[in-house]
């Protein structure tokens, strides 16, 4: 059959043809476009696409991993792990308005017992540094206050507990010095390449050793990554889960019935002691007083705490003394200045002078401590009775001979007026005074005259102007025991799994080599141990019935306070000392006073020896 | 010999003189039949867990819709529209009625009072007015056709189509208002309109754009919601808006390319986990394109170009200009239904809230479309039936 013009409706004119054409036109068009979009989207761009709707369904929730934990050379738990739970805000899921947010943080603050305004403050302040992050409000809240939590979840939108581990110090103040805190990580600090890889929200050492060994410590999170919906509700079984790895346990050097003898030693008095491994500079005990319970700082310390633990009235407990004490060291220092004048040439071991009791120098007259008169006493002797006027002599003569710092390079080398490098921060450089150092306050009129010889005399006898601290002086005294090797004290001994298997032992190294010659050395030792067994002899009363046979120097520390501090630091055994035991007490009186005996008690605890008895006291002057 | 591949069917069914109803167009019907199984197919594994404890909730309803819809669809095809004509105006007055009596009855949907409650489903007034106001366009086209190079004739029927379509848009519903002013278009465009009155009707509208978008916002009066302002716009910038609306279309774009060349099926998250929003109405198209790739997308597109290639031909052979008009005003409403709710799910047009005809859940917007296709099929059958009267061939 063939199409027949005439049987065509006459609408169909041509205008008509063409308009719907047209019409046909578009939407072959739009069509077309469609399909190039399709293709576009689905066939050359369905790999990103994909990608993009798998990032929307999975999310990876974070599996906090618990710190490694510290124990002593025994094996014994210093800082442990307890799981506490911590109120967060999670931005994502807070009410979009003001009204409905404010809402959230007032019943928050009613639950946590804080002001809405404190809680509204933590949060925005932590969104606004790190804004996917969750915020915490409040860490280590009780179970029941989570318990209530998660029942009205409606009432707390956004609000999610988490698990936290803290730690937790089972010693109480036992070490509480070292240990240093742990914290959140701070938006700076997770910026650093210090800290790569660790995430918002967990916590990291702050100070002291949790800061030194941190990366040891510090565990790798888990993760779980889970699917969810829109509404971030989750759907169907975890994808796939990886476990957090508890961070390595550190185990030092400390021996913790040392440091508990050497915390007890001190007693409360304000003060500081130091065992240490002459060898190898293992630091077995390291304490201050007063202490303070490191618990305080699990999770957070308080205003009140903290300011109580700072302030001078307690006695700034927080002040590590062994490591910052910047104390003049009494005739401790007298090691230095005898190792200084012989190696320098100014006297022999066996070279006498002899001690009136005083010397006249500038018009100025130096006394011996309770103005005994020794008479003529070589070295030995001098350090034994601890006759004052011997080393004025040698500070006399240091000042005048050469370039006059003859004692002060000697006690630079031996360790002092510089950091001893031990793995604990914070710690100060104390200070030994020089002509140079004092003219240039004298000119920045800082003080009220010019360097002079008694400057010199003072220093040689450990009065005036130094400053060190018992680490710094226990690291002299090694260097001497060990034959000049000066040993850089360590408290890190070994990073184990958390089994106590070892992974890596930390080195003991050797800031440097001091050359001291054997007869030098012979004869100090000589000294230091007729000081602490000869008839005469300054803490001959404190060790004279003492198992172990030790050498030892007390010191008495004029301060400006006018209360004397007492000093006291033993090598033993003798004659090949294994360790050195430094203390000293703030307003203690005499060395032979209060850190002698401190001292002793802390030599029965390293050597284990039965001394149950009275402790006796000496009362020598030195 | 017969010049179309269909063609023979046709005359065969045509030579029997076979029962009324064949005299409609059956690929037409195909595709409506066909576009109806992909729509329950995807509803079924798209809805499955939104509800819980009746999987199949939307399926059921929807096809319920559908046996409804092809029901109406057969009837409608049997009546003769011509008699439409005598009740134009009673129409348009049941038109603007019904528009006006959702605001005083309507329930509210998300913010929006579009639909009055009857007993088993929520009618969408606005939909309805789509089909209403194609015939009376129509119909007053037809009565004016003498005229129709008047300025007078073009402005009246846009007046009549832009009354309703402020009204709905009032609702708010843009969505509708906008198909209204495409038929009212279209009609006046396949009626033989000047194009100098297109060039001024277009002149028209984009002050009209400008004055809604940029002028009453600026001296603080609002003639769109600002959601709608919103939609429009994060269409026009869709990297500065990640809010709602932005998400939205996102999310409807990942969908569509996650599925690929051959989708994605079960893993099919984007609409399963609900980050793809009314998966099962307005952007249904995504979860096609999601669950079935690049093939299903084609597939369906393929039918909704056998629909129109059909309404066009209905165009063609109509026995008169009412009828024409008609299949144009129809035409109208399922082109720009089509390419605006395709467009909109895959990023290359604005989110207006259109459904996809046939395929959207819902009883307004199937039931609606069904009617259009049943005037479609009896512009048809009319056509067939003329010819066949006069011994004609229509195939074209």
């Amino acid at each position: 059959m063939y199409l027949d013009s005439r049987d065509r409706r006459p609408s169909l004119t041509p205008q008509l043809a063409m308009r719907v054409a047209i019409l046909g036109g578009i939407a072959l068009l739009a069509f077309a476009l469609i399909f190039f979009r399709l293709w576009y989207l689905q066939v050359l761009s369905g790999e990103s696409y994909r990608a993009e709707a798998n990032d929307n369904r999975v999310r990876e929730i974070k599996v906090q991993a618990p710190r490694g934990e510290i124990v002593d050379r025994e094996g014994r738990v210093l800082v442990e792990n307890r799981v506490g739970l911590s109120v967060k805000v999670s931005p994502g899921k807070l009410p979009e308005s003001d009204a409905a947010r404010d809402a959230v943080y007032r019943r928050l603050g009613r639950v946590l017992g804080m002001r809405p305004a404190r809680v509204e403050r933590k949060v925005e302040r932590q969104l606004k540094a790190l804004p996917f992050s969750a915020a915490t409000v409040k860490q280590d809240v009780g179970t029941d206050i989570v318990a209530y939590l998660l029942e009205n979840q409606d009432d707390f939108p956004g609000v999610e507990p988490e698990r936290v581990f803290l730690r937790r110090y089972p010693h109480g103040d036992v070490g509480a010095h070292l240990f240093g805190y742990t914290g959140e990580i701070s938006p700076p600090e997770i910026k650093s390449e210090r800290f790569r890889g660790v995430e918002a929200g967990d916590r990291v050492g702050k100070t002291g050793i949790e800061s030194q060994y941190d990366r040891f410590l510090r565990g790798r999170n888990g993760a779980t990554r889970v699917q969810v919906d829109a509404l971030g509700t989750l759907r169907g079984d975890p994808l796939e889960a990886r476990q957090p790895q508890q961070g390595r346990q550190l185990r030092l050097a400390l021996d913790l019935d040392v440091q508990s003898a050497g915390q007890q030693a001190l007693a409360g008095r304000p003060g500081a002691f130091v065992a240490m491994n002459v060898q190898n500079g293992e630091v077995l005990g390291l304490g201050s007083a007063p202490s303070f319970d490191p618990n305080l700082f699990s999770p957070a310390i308080s205003v009140p705490d903290y300011a109580r633990l700072n302030s001078e009235d307690a006695g700034r407990p927080l002040t590590n003394r062994a490591i910052e004490g910047a104390y003049p060291t009494g005739s401790t220092f007298k090691l230095i200045t005898a190792t200084a004048a012989l190696e320098g040439g100014l006297i022999t071991p066996e070279t006498v002078q002899y001690d009136p009791g005083s010397i006249r120098v500038g018009g100025v007259t130096f006394k011996n401590a309770g103005e005994v008169a020794h008479g003529a006493v070589a070295l030995r002797q001098a350090l034994s009775v601890s006759s004052d006027v011997y080393f004025y002599r040698l500070g006399l003569e240091a000042n005048g001979s050469g370039d006059g710092l003859l004692i002060q390079n000697w006690a630079r080398k031996l360790g002092l007026g510089r950091p001893t490098g031990i793995d604990l921060p914070g710690e100060s450089s104390g200070l030994v005074p020089t002509p140079k150092w004092r003219d240039d306050l004298y000119k920045r009129e800082l003080t009220d005259r010019p360097w002079s010889v008694g400057d010199n005399i003072n220093l040689s006898v450990g009065q005036g102007d130094l400053q060190a601290d018992p680490l710094q002086m226990a690291v002299a005294y090694a260097t001497i025991a060990n034959g000049g090797r000066v040993v850089r004290p360590r408290l890190g001994q070994r990073i184990e799994d958390s089994t106590g298997r070892p992974l890596q032992e930390l080195q003991a190294t050797t800031a440097r080599r001091v050359k001291v010659a054997p007869e030098h050395r012979q004869a100090i030792l000589e000294g230091l141990r007729a000081a602490a067994s000869e008839p005469g002899g300054t803490s001959t009363p404190v060790f004279a019935d003492f198992p172990i046979p030790i050498a030892g120097k007390t010191g008495t520390a004029e301060t400006t306070s006018g209360i004397d501090q007492s000093w006291y630091i033993a090598l033993a055994p003798y004659p090949n000392p294994r360790y050195v035991v430094a203390a000293t007490i703030e307003g203690g009186g005499f060395g032979a006073e209060t850190a002698a005996p401190a001292v002793r008690q802390i030599l029965t605890s390293l050597f284990d020896v039965d001394d149950s008895g009275e402790i006796p006291a000496g009362t020598a002057p030195d | 010999m017969q010049a179309t591949p269909f063609g023979a069917t046709v005359r065969d069914f045509r030579e029997r003189g076979g029962p009324r109803f064949v005299r409609i167009d059956v690929l037409l019907l195909a595709a409506v039949v066909g576009l109806v199984a992909c729509s329950l197919y995807t509803l079924a594994t798209a809805t499955q867990d939104d509800i819980a404890g009746s999987p199949n909730y939307f399926v059921y309803r929807q096809a319920a819709y559908a046996v409804v819809g092809i029901v109406l669809m057969l009837l409608i095809s049997r009546f003769d529209y011509s008699r439409l004509r005598d009740w134009k105006a009673g129409l348009y007055v049941f038109l603007i009625a019904s528009i006006l009596v959702v605001f005083a009855l309507g329930s509210v949907t998300k913010g929006a009072r579009r639909s009055i409650e009857l007993p088993f489903f929520q009618l969408q007034t606005s939909a309805l007015g789509k089909v209403l106001l194609v015939v009376v366009l129509s119909a007053v086209l037809v009565d004016r056709m003498r005229r129709l190079g008047d300025r007078e004739t073009t402005s009246r029927a846009m007046l009549l189509a832009l009354i309703p379509a402020m009204l709905v848009i009032a609702q708010p519903d843009l969505g509708s208002g906008l198909v209204y002013i495409s038929i009212a278009l279209v009609t006046l465009f396949v009626a033989g309109t000047r194009w100098t009155h297109f060039a001024v009707l277009g002149g028209l509208a984009a002050t009209a754009v400008a004055i809604v978008l940029i002028a009453a916002p600026a001296v603080g009066v609002e003639v769109l919601k600002p959601y709608q302002v919103d939609r429009l716009t994060a269409f026009v910038n869709p990297a500065e808006n990640t809010d709602e609306e932005g998400y939205q279309q996102q999310q409807s774009k990942v969908a569509i390319g996650a599925g690929g060349k051959t989708g994605r099926g079960d893993d099919a998250t984007q609409t399963k986990l609900d980050f793809l929003p009314e998966h099962h109405t307005d952007f249904i198209f995504s979860v096609v394109g999601e669950e079935f790739g690049f093939m299903g997308a084609a597939l369906v597109l393929s039918l909704f170009a056998l629909l129109i290639w059909r309404s066009l031909r209905i165009l063609t052979m109509s026995k008169d200009l009412f009828g024409t008009l008609i299949a144009a005003g129809v035409l109208a409403m399922l082109m720009h239904q089509i390419f605006v709710n395709v467009g909109m799910t895959i990023g290359i047009m604005p989110i207006t809230g259109v459904t996809l005809p046939l395929m959207s859940y819902g009883g307004s917007s199937v039931l609606v479309t069904f009617i259009a296709l049943g005037l479609l099929q009896s512009v048809h059958a009319q056509a067939r039936e003329t010819a066949f009267a006069k011994g004609r061939d229509l195939a074209l």
